[in-house]
């Protein structure tokens, strides 16, 4: 698999989820996604962005624009020591919500990418990797 | 501190949100948005999206938030100009804005709100007689 760019932001403020909305939109846009798939990788990306914010206590997202063969794809890894996620399966079912949010930020990401996995220990952290293809 | 502009268009307001909206930037719109309707009295709010490339689930949530707060106002609230990419989006993220009104653009928003506000008129009549 080749790497085509790969870089790294810190999510620290609201204006951060600004910037990882951008340059997710610029990375779709040179993997030449269609509107829709961009716009997907887009929200996913904000959902996910303003959950290492809130959730995580702020922490990073390295995005990366892949090729595999024929495969174009954009990854992203949100990382942050945060207080963790002690119950994963309840965390992702619509509704699940600890904020004052609908719930819908994992869950509903999951279903907006092709790959989606999560790993996270109580106390240490959470780290999210998503990637759409075309 | 950045605003999106809110313009008043006879009983109606109109706000058209033009900047990629950060969470305080919608948080400061809800509360603007509240003060008007009540100091302009108005029966309408219409909210242009038609330069959001996205709207998310927080996005979403103060969308529903000022659509409450408008109705508990006694205001109609109207969401026009939705591209059709965020539309299906929104959809496949869960989000379905339970109680916020749609429509294309902004002509189609004031016909909805003119005629809602007539049938209210109406409703009302009804009551008094």
């Amino acid at each position: 698999m080749a790497t085509l760019r790969d870089e790294t932001f810190s999510i620290r403020s609201s204006d951060d989820i600004v910037k990882v909305r951008q340059i997710t939109r610029e990375l779709a846009l040179m993997q030449a996604f269609s509107l829709v798939d961009q716009t997907k990788l887009v929200t996913a990306a904000s959902e996910l962005a303003r959950n290492t914010l809130e959730h995580g206590r702020g922490g990073d997202v390295r995005i990366q624009a892949l090729q595999e063969g024929a495969r174009r794809g954009v990854r992203l890894v949100f990382t942050d020591q945060g207080p963790g996620i002690a119950d994963l399966d309840r965390a992702l079912r619509d509704g699940f919500t600890t904020g004052n949010g609908m719930g819908l930020g994992l869950s509903g990401s999951k279903r907006l990418v092709n790959d989606f996995d999560i790993q996270s220990e109580c106390g240490k952290g959470t780290m999210v990797t998503i990637a759409r293809w075309t | 501190m950045e605003r999106i502009p809110i313009l008043k268009m006879g009983n109606f307001l109109l706000v058209t949100v033009q900047v990629d909206m950060h969470d305080r930037l919608a948080m400061t719109l809800q509360d603007d948005l509240t003060g008007r309707i009540v100091k302009d009295r108005a029966h309408g709010v219409l909210i242009d999206i038609s330069s959001l490339e996205i709207v998310d689930s927080f996005i979403g949530r103060m969308i529903g938030n000022i659509a409450s707060m408008a109705r508990v106002l006694d205001a109609e609230t109207v969401v026009v100009g939705m591209r059709p990419a965020v539309a299906i989006t929104l959809v496949e993220l869960g989000l379905s804005l339970p109680g916020v009104r749609t429509a294309l653009n902004v002509d189609k928003g004031v016909e909805m709100l003119k005629e809602s506000i007539e049938d209210k008129a109406r409703g009302n009549g009804h009551l008094a007689g």
